[in-house]
């Protein structure tokens, strides 16, 4: 029997003529071509720009730009606005994510456990949320966290007390939490079911012979397998909480003085840029922001996988 | 082997119970929707927003969604379409190409250009924006259409997707027998490997459907007249028209059109997923 | 001297006499005005303009022109609502293209757009001139650094707005002072504890508006040099009085148009509203359930002397980046003040023209909604009681972003409003010097 690698590896080598292989090698570059090309212009091409836009201060008013090397960069390390914003996506981080991942993972399992009834049916119901846009989804769970008509009202009714306050100071944070949950669980879980799917099945057929139990599988069998899959929702999703932007920035009508200018770096580059007109700062924060991240997904992204992709 | 064995264990009710709790969960907002969607306006603020009232008036909005301001909404969506079908479709082809060039070719650069492109996705999108948007105003691209199609033509999980699919699911022997009888670069491409992915060019395809649908930050910036809106770009402007002096509230509107915006996804993602769950569980087993 | 030189001599007479003539007859204080007949021109010669705003009425009023000028073609752009708009516009006059010929700018945005030179200084075509057709309080907002940068199109002076079945059932009597109307918010909410007399969860353009009611000027500027001093009596004036109402807690914690809001009007959870007279418009649109229970009064003073504030209101104006300007001066011109006037006061806009503002047929007007009131009488005074002197800063719109960051921490806790404008201060004052302006506090 052969055995069949989960985790993505290269090709063996083959017994084939050199000169074959290194023309091989090239032709690579056919199929990865047009992707890099649309990424140069999409993203490096403006990276670069940000970078070049860092290193400069402009008045917006009166013109007049100025090399200022990198006295932007000490500037933003030295903001109290940022490491505020800063310090709040990584508490979101450290909370969303695992729950978000946990219930997704639950959901996964359940769903490929052949133990569920209507599994179908789940599975489809549970995707619906990443369907619906951000907006709408900030529009719904809005309405949901009134406290004089929506759904908190009724619950505070009902406990006589005025308790569940989702869109005030202490709460804000744990609401958008939910909201962001809501949306990407369901994607996440997805991901995982795909994983869980492709595990050939001469592995449960190994498993069952051995005698393994439905919970021994899920062990020994699935977990190891979902791996992969495990690490990369993960970095995209830090990746996703660093950025976090969309919900926030709608629900800040809501509740403006809880969700202020600089809520997360993501919005306090927004705002810097189309509020403040400070082009060069916005673009300095940006950058502070992605390498940060890069970092941290990096530094994920080796810890997650044995063999390294 | 055991009667009730990990490949057939017997239906739990109690798994079915727990799971239907996150069902509610996930379902509660988008009830809310469905009830508010048959509401008037009128009836819209008077009335408990979790139970019917009023009258009930869901094919009237409907109506109205559609015929508001001109039909704004209609040409709304037919944006939609353009940008998913331009985006994603092209997406999914680029994703495709990389993924596939990554997994089965051993060219010099390989191992960067998966990590470039994932220290690309982690800078923030709004230090993009002003860049891209200064970028694309200088080639007159701004307030066009290919100015929300060309950014999405890049998915970074898409490609990462197709890379760990056709590491999996091509063998190499396959893609050998095919050259050795001649067949070039890219016949082997559009017949062999295309056949062996389709279940991941689905996933992919859904996912980028599903995200260029709802794109919303870039094309608030690139777009500065309704008539290149998408749907959700669009369906904001009719939600900021119930403030401040002048206001023209159409929040049965926005709830309508919210809906409306809902459904082709919930329906393209069932009809992917019959093809896709077909695909899967033949795709994976190798000899 | 030769006869030619007498002619020439006379001439020049003449012409420095027909500049003094035409300098004095415009009323402005500013540099020599031009004429209306390259508008006119222009208007004869026909061509395309691109037009951005957010008026209702604004599809109307196209039609309308372009019925009247079939050679001229309009494309009406809605491009978001004031802060949207102004941030693509801004984007754009950035990027050096793919801004409007025309576009509507509220008052307090103007002066941004104007001194960053972006806007077509309308006295090049005469249109000074009209100064005596607009309320007083509109014109002193479209004039900037003596340039003429929009004709006004309406005018917010602000009123009390009062939910009369709540106040009769409460036997609150209508506050004629600050000091009554913070009684009257104590008495109701102690009586009711479900109800408050006003909602207030914090906006920039109420705040400057109260300070501006109470005499203050915190915001001084010219080109250049910015003072700012949100502690000056004036403003001292409104957070002694407002400051009760905060700290009491006697502040509906609702959001100003939200959903809730809206119903909370409409059920009489909120019992009145000070804002500007633009108001009606959105009761009848969006609260349903109170017709026939709001009327309207003057806004209380703190002595009881009549004087209000302007709330909103906007103008349009011309872009530099426009292909044709003089076109553009012809829209603008005809929209605030030709034709396009009447179909703007028809679909409830609040005119800033006084021609319509004094019309018998306006102040005579019964609105049902308001119990059959006449309210354009009160409207109508109050446009007339406008505090003079106030002008708006440089970058007003960024200080209001920044506002909810500042002074909203003092609305979040039910603290004093002192600490939070000083918060602002700092803030404004900080950005503007790094914008490049010399800005002083205090």
């Amino acid at each position: 029997m052969t055995s069949t690698a989960v985790a993505p590896t290269p090709a063996p080598p083959r017994r084939a003529a050199t000169a074959r292989r290194a023309r091989r090698d090239w032709r690579g570059w056919l199929f990865v071509a047009p992707f890099m090309l649309v990424f140069a212009l999409t993203f490096l091409a403006p990276i670069g720009y940000a970078f070049v836009l860092s290193l400069f201060r402009e008045q917006a008013f009166f013109g007049g730009t100025t090399f200022v090397g990198v006295d932007n960069y000490a500037q933003v390390l030295a903001d109290p606005k940022f490491w505020d914003s800063f310090q709040r996506v990584l508490v979101f981080l450290a909370v969303q994510v695992p729950i978000m991942l946990v219930l997704a993972l639950i959901a996964a399992l359940a769903i490929d456990s052949a133990r569920l009834h209507a599994a179908g049916f789940f599975r489809v119901v549970i995707f619906l949320p990443y369907a619906v846009p951000a907006v709408v989804a900030a529009l719904m769970w809005g309405f949901l966290y009134g406290d004089h008509f929506g759904l908190a009202a009724d619950l505070n009714h009902l406990l006589g007390r005025d308790v569940v306050k989702p869109l005030s100071d202490n709460w804000m944070l744990a609401s958008i939490g939910n909201v962001v949950t809501w949306e990407f669980a369901g994607y996440n879980m997805l991901i995982f079911y795909s994983a869980l799917k492709v595990i050939p099945k001469e592995q449960f057929e190994a498993a069952a012979i051995d005698g393994a139990g439905a919970f021994r599988a899920i062990l020994s069998v699935k977990l190891p397998a979902l791996r992969g899959a495990i690490v990369i929702a993960t970095i995209f999703s830090i990746i996703g909480s660093f950025q976090l932007f969309n919900e926030p920035n709608i629900m800040r009508t809501l509740a403006p003085n809880v969700i202020g200018t600089f809520y997360t770096p993501n919005m306090y580059a927004y705002n810097l840029s189309f509020g403040a007109q400070q082009y060069n700062y916005s673009a300095t924060v940006a950058i502070v922001m992605g390498v940060i991240t890069a970092i941290i997904a990096y530094v994920v992204q080796l810890r997650g996988s044995r063999k390294g992709m | 082997m055991a009667t009730f064995s990990v490949t057939r264990p017997r239906k739990s009710r109690v798994l079915t119970a727990v799971m239907a709790l996150y069902l509610i969960y996930t379902l509660v907002p988008l009830v809310w929707l469905v009830i508010n969607a048959t509401k008037t306006q009128p009836a819209l603020f008077t009335t408990s927003g979790l139970a019917f009232g009023g009258p009930f008036a869901l094919f009237d909005n409907i109506g109205e969604t559609f015929t508001y301001d001109d039909g704004i909404f209609l040409r709304w969506l037919g944006n939609t379409l353009l940008y998913v079908v331009a985006g994603a479709g092209g997406a999914t082809i680029l994703a495709t190409a990389a993924g596939y060039g990554l997994a089965k070719y051993r060219f010099p650069g390989r191992r960067a250009v998966f990590a470039v492109v994932l220290g690309a996705v982690a800078v923030p999108g709004t230090a993009l924006a002003v860049p891209t948007f200064l970028m694309f105003s200088e080639l007159g691209l701004t307030n066009t259409p290919l100015a929300i199609i060309i950014p999405s033509l890049i998915s970074p999980f898409g490609l990462y997707l197709i890379w760990v699919y056709a590491s999996d699911a091509i063998p190499d022997e396959l893609l050998e027998a095919a050259r050795i009888d001649g067949a070039g670069e890219i016949r082997i491409f559009l017949t062999v490997t295309l056949r062996q992915l389709a279940p991941g060019i689905v996933t992919v395809a859904l996912f980028t459907v599903v995200s260029t649908w709802n794109n919303y930050f870039l094309p608030l910036i690139m777009l500065s007249e309704p008539k290149w809106y998408p749907l959700t770009v669009g369906l904001n402007q009719w939600s900021a028209q119930a403030s401040g002096a002048g206001a023209q509230p159409v929040y049965h509107l926005v709830l309508t059109g919210s809906l409306l915006t809902i459904v082709p996804l919930v329906i393209a993602f069932l009809l992917m997923q019959r093809y896709w769950q077909s695909g899967l569980s033949a795709g994976s087993v190798k000899q | 001297m030769s006869r030619i030189h007498r002619r020439v001599k006379a001439a020049v007479a003449v012409t420095l006499a027909a500049a003094l003539a035409v300098g004095c007859s415009s009323g402005a204080d500013g540099p020599a005005t031009g004429s209306q007949d390259s508008v006119d021109a222009a208007l004869k010669a026909g061509g395309t303009i691109t037009y951005w705003s957010w008026t209702p009425s604004a599809k109307d009023q196209v039609a309308a022109f372009e019925k009247e000028f079939p050679n001229v073609k309009v494309n009406y752009v809605n491009a978001g609502t004031n802060k949207e708009q102004y941030t693509k516009l801004q984007n754009a006059i950035k990027a050096g293209s793919g801004a409007p010929d025309v576009a509507q700018i509220e008052y307090y945005a103007l002066p941004q757009f104007a001194l960053t030179d972006s806007l077509a200084n309308l006295d090049q075509y005469g249109f000074g001139a009209f100064e005596k057709d607009y309320a007083p309080s509109t014109w002193s907002s479209v004039r900037v650094n003596n340039g003429l940068y929009g004709l006004p199109q309406d005018s917010g002076p602000m009123a009390l707005f009062y939910n009369k079945e709540v106040f009769d059932a409460h036997s609150i009597a209508v506050p004629k002072t600050w000091d009554e109307y913070v009684a009257a918010a104590k008495k109701l909410h102690t009586a009711d504890p479900g109800k408050y007399l006003t909602s207030d969860t914090g906006d920039p353009g109420f705040a400057t508006s109260m300070i501006w009611q109470a005499g203050g000027k915190p915001f001084v500027s010219d080109a250049r040099n910015v003072k700012i001093n949100l502690a000056d009596a004036g403003t001292k004036k409104w957070t002694t009085t407002w400051n009760q109402l905060v700290e009491g807690k006697l502040l509906a914690p609702i959001k100003e148009w939200s959903d809730d809001w809206f119903r909370a009007l409409g059920d009489g959870t909120i019992a009145s509203l000070v804002t500007g007279a633009w108001m009606p418009g959105n009761f009848k649109s969006s609260v349903p359930g109170g017709a026939g229970k709001w009327a309207v009064a003057p806004m209380p003073t703190y002595d009881g002397q009549p004087v209000t504030a302007e709330n909103g209101g906007s103008t349009q104006s011309v872009l530099k980046q426009s292909g044709n300007p003089a076109l553009a001066a012809a829209f603008v011109r005809w929209l605030n003040h030709g034709n396009g006037v009447k179909p703007f006061i028809a679909s409830g806009g609040f005119p800033a023209t006084t021609a319509d503002l004094n019309s018998p047929a306006f102040l005579d007007q019964a609105d049902p909604y308001f119990g059959g009131q006449k309210i354009n009488q009160v409207l109508n005074d109050a446009s007339k009681n406008v505090a003079k002197g106030w002008t708006y800063l440089p970058y007003q719109t960024y200080a209001n972003s920044v506002f909810s960051d500042t002074v909203g921490k003092a609305y979040l806790g039910g603290t004093s409003l002192d600490a939070g404008l000083n918060a602002w201060q700092q803030a404004i004052v900080d950005y503007g010097n790094q914008q490049g302006f010399t800005v002083s506090a205090g």
